[in-house]
């Protein structure tokens, strides 16, 4: 059964000064729930219907400061603190390049927003299910007649009252308006299958294309011209060769230059006896140990050989090379400990060449006689 | 009207005669309901192949790759970067008519505001293909966007090239609200006429349940004074930022302070002589001749002297500044422009620009509608050469003799050019159908008698 309750009373009208003089007139009797519908904005309406200015401004520079503040302070932030980078040579806040992104920011939120404000909080918009919705009043107000629509919740409203006000003020066809009492559901609405079934496909379709765009389309390689090439790579197999494998061993019985093989493998106190240093410690020997040392040895047994590098207490503690230990090897047997490693030392053969190990012997000598100096030394 | 009888000291009335309130319902509402005639359907037929060529070039150009382009070192800008600059000009008219002529309260505007706002999308829509194409991997545009990724890298917010990204999509954005809160109105109205059931479901989402109420309406008008308001700064800033693509380079030609202003004017100057031209049609199929009137058109004209004169004078000045800075580069790249290699296209701009549009100093020319829809045309070839110039002749010839190169575009460059041609006017086409042309509330407000007397 469809119930039927009193919306409001409406009329027509048929001129501008007219309906400016209903607006007036219902202001001045003390309506103050009614409304005038016209198709295009009437001039002076706001003052006839006694409405406050618009507040629709203070919205737009609330949102345009967010804009601003939130643009630049994004690019500070990006610039200055997450991910500084030069960029050519320029400071890492190089304000005058943030103004035109710090501008543009400001007009979409200040815009966007605005609008949004105005159409779902002051219109309560979208709602297609008003009572003045469908009914010959809205018909003509929407094309070329003026209306006012005094409603029945107005503190002193009374329908013949109403009825008699609106003919005087020369209303034509003067019409009721109801509400239909089924359409009107006060209820919690929170919990409506129809309300939660639309929130469960937008976070459906909202995940599912977040997913899609950051894993799937951003690692699209859909054309691949440029990256897959007809080349040969080292670790890659390959059938131009018989063995089938890309990369081509050296020929057999050949030796690479500077790589002669360890004649005293496994034979420390041979390389003891027998081993002498070939360079000289001339400067540039020196240096060359220095860089190397610093390079390869430094990182367990310290800048200067003592053993205390920030590795202690990580590993097995790595040896002090300044030892009295040490100082009494001789040259051979630190080469051999370099070639062939020790205990958790692996060997450095690949790494540093053989005159470079010699270079980084020399150099560990001078540090030995640098931290146990003789008393000529101190002349 | 005759010409001889035209007072331009009074301003003009918005609306010719008094047309009532429904009929102009009627009138601006007329191709919505009516099957489309036969004229429309061999437009779009024509719209249609073109924008069909430019998906097979686009297809193919993402298919196989930039290498179809006539681009290459050293002109690694080409044809899409000149027709974005020139899209996005085009649509600088629309932008300049719904928000700057409502700030400075020109009436005239009214009737044609919805349409030139209409183009402005398209035309911006057009222009977004072209920046999009020439990254060669359209479909990763996310990358354009700073969004935190897996790498930590954000993007370079001291890069022209990003300016433009926010530029340009901030002014779609913004442009595209502003055009449908204009709409809301007349799609209510639309809702309370239509007769089909389908249609009304549809305009009743769209205009959102408006009720033409005056309560709404004090705030509607104050959210248009905000947009127009926004509107403003933004249209001169997104053409100004495109002139920072070239401008804070260090190539010669480019590398002037000259070109955010040179760039706006040239924008507009493009941007009107299109809307002239769609007008002319617009109004003659749809019967509009007395809403879209011939002061309209003339005013166009009018604005079209201005910045054609603008753009002359920035073409002087760049050679004055060439010869005054004393920067050998500078001097030889502006010889280069007029004498060198791509003179053809230097002098077809500076005629089409500069020499033509002054014709419309005299009324005859300005009120004739074959002369000025030739004109208008003409400056559109002038200015899409005009973006030729500046991009092909600075990068083919700069510092270095041994680098320097020549352009020539392929077919695919210019079946991409047709092919946005014909997306903008299918655009066009579909929206005439659709959407109310003219703005049915706003030219209500604006016939004579339709505000109360005493205001």
């Amino acid at each position: 059964m469809k119930e039927k309750s009193l919306y409001s009373l409406t009329a027509l009208f048929d001129t501008p000064d007219e309906i400016i003089h209903a607006a007036e007139r219902a202001s001045k009797t003390g309506y103050t729930r009614f409304d005038i519908n016209t198709p295009y904005p009437v001039h002076g309406m706001d003052r006839a219907m006694r409405l406050k200015p618009s507040r629709l401004g203070i919205f737009a520079l609330v949102f345009g400061l967010l804009g601003a503040f939130s643009a630049v302070g994004f690019m500070t932030w990006v610039t200055l603190v997450d991910y500084p980078l030069v960029i050519g040579g320029k400071p890492f806040w190089s304000w005058p390049a943030f103004v035109p992104v710090a501008f543009e920011v400001t007009v979409l939120l200040a815009s966007v927003l605005s609008v949004v404000t105005m159409i779902v909080l002051y219109f309560r918009f979208p709602n297609n299910a008003h009572p003045l919705h469908d009914t010959p009043y809205m018909k003509n107000v929407s094309s070329d007649k003026f209306g006012i629509s005094i409603q029945a919740d107005d503190p002193i409203f009374d329908e013949h009252e109403v009825r008699e006000f609106l003919r005087n003020v020369g209303g034509k066809s003067v019409a009721p308006v109801y509400l239909d009492l089924s359409d009107l559901n006060h209820g919690q609405k929170l919990f409506d299958p129809k309300f939660l079934g639309v929130l469960a496909v937008t976070a459906i379709v909202v995940s599912a294309v977040t997913y899609i765009i950051f894993n799937k389309v951003l690692y699209m390689d859909p054309f691949t011209w440029m990256s897959a090439q007809e080349k040969l790579k080292a670790q890659n197999p390959s059938g131009l060769f018989a063995d089938g494998i890309g990369m081509r061993p050296p020929v057999p019985g050949t030796v690479a230059r500077g790589f002669l093989p360890y004649a005293l493998k496994g034979k420390p106190d041979d390389a003891g006896k027998y081993l002498v240093n070939p360079l000289l410690p001339t400067k540039d020997v020196l240096e060359r140990g220095k860089s190397r040392y610093l390079t390869f040895c430094s990182p367990c047994h310290g800048n200067f050989g003592r053993g205390d590098s920030r590795l202690q207490g990580q590993f097995p503690n790595p040896p002090t090379l300044i030892s009295d230990k040490i100082r009494n090897w001789p040259d051979g047997s630190i080469f051999h400990l370099i070639t062939e490693g020790q205990n958790i030392m692996p060997s450095y053969a690949s790494q540093v060449s053989r005159d470079d190990r010699w270079a980084i012997v020399h150099y560990l000598r001078v540090l030995e006689r640098a931290q146990n100096p003789k008393e000529s030394d101190l002349k | 009207m005759s010409t001889a009888a035209i007072d331009y000291t009074r301003e003009m009335p918005v609306v010719e005669g008094r047309p009532k309130a429904s009929e102009l319902d009627a009138t601006i509402a007329a191709p919505l309901d009516q099957f489309p005639t036969r004229t429309w359907w061999i437009a779009f037929s024509i719209t249609v192949s073109f924008l069909t060529i430019g998906v097979v070039c686009v297809g193919l150009t993402i298919y196989k790759g930039l290498g179809l382009w006539g681009i290459n070192q050293p002109v690694s800008w080409g044809f899409d970067i000149v027709n974005f600059v020139f899209w996005v000009g085009i649509g600088h008219a629309g932008t300049l008519i719904s928000a700057i002529l409502f700030l400075l309260r020109q009436r005239w505007r009214t009737g044609i505001a919805r349409f030139a706002e209409a183009m402005t999308i398209f035309a911006v829509m057009c222009a977004g293909l072209f920046p999009l194409l020439h990254t060669g991997r359209p479909w990763l545009p996310l990358y354009l966007t700073p969004y935190p990724n897996q790498n930590s890298l954000w993007v370079n917010f001291t890069s022209p090239l990003l300016w433009d990204v926010f530029a340009v999509s901030t002014y779609f954005i913004v442009s595209l609200v502003f055009w449908y809160v204009g709409l809301i109105p007349d799609l209510a109205s639309l809702r309370d006429r239509t007769t089909s059931k389908i249609k009304k479901v549809v305009y009743s989402i769209f205009s959102l349940g408006w009720r033409h109420s005056n309560r709404h309406w004090q705030h509607y008008e104050r959210a248009y004074l905000i947009l127009a308001g926004f509107a403003t700064p933004l249209v001169l800033s997104v053409h100004t930022i495109v002139s920072f693509d070239f401008a804070v380079s260090v190539i010669p030609g480019w590398h002037t302070t000259i070109f955010p202003p040179y760039f706006v004017a040239g924008a507009v100057f493009s941007g009107f002589a299109m809307v002239q031209n769609v007008l002319i049609f617009v109004r003659q199929a749809f019967k509009l001749k007395h809403i879209i009137t011939l002061d309209h058109l003339e005013k166009m004209n009018k604005v079209m002297i201005v910045t054609g004169s603008m753009v002359g004078y920035a073409y002087a000045m760049e050679f004055f500044i060439a010869w005054y800075s004393g920067s050998q580069f500078e001097q030889f790249v502006f010889l280069n422009r007029a004498l060198g290699p791509y003179a053809w296209a230097y002098w077809t701009m500076v005629t089409c620009n500069v020499v033509f549009p002054q014709l419309f100093w005299f009324k005859k020319i300005r009120r004739s509608i074959p002369i000025m829809f030739a004109i208008g045309v003409i400056v559109n070839i002038g200015m899409w050469f005009e973006r030729f110039v500046i991009v092909v002749t600075s990068l083919s010839r700069d510092f270095l003799p041994t680098s320097w190169g020549h352009y020539v575009p392929t077919l695919y460059d210019v079946g991409i050019l047709l092919g946005s041609f014909g997306l903008f006017f299918t655009l066009i086409l579909i929206f005439v159908r659709v959407l109310p042309v003219v703005s049915i509330s706003e030219v209500k407000a604006a016939v004579e008698g339709a505000q109360p007397t005493q205001h």
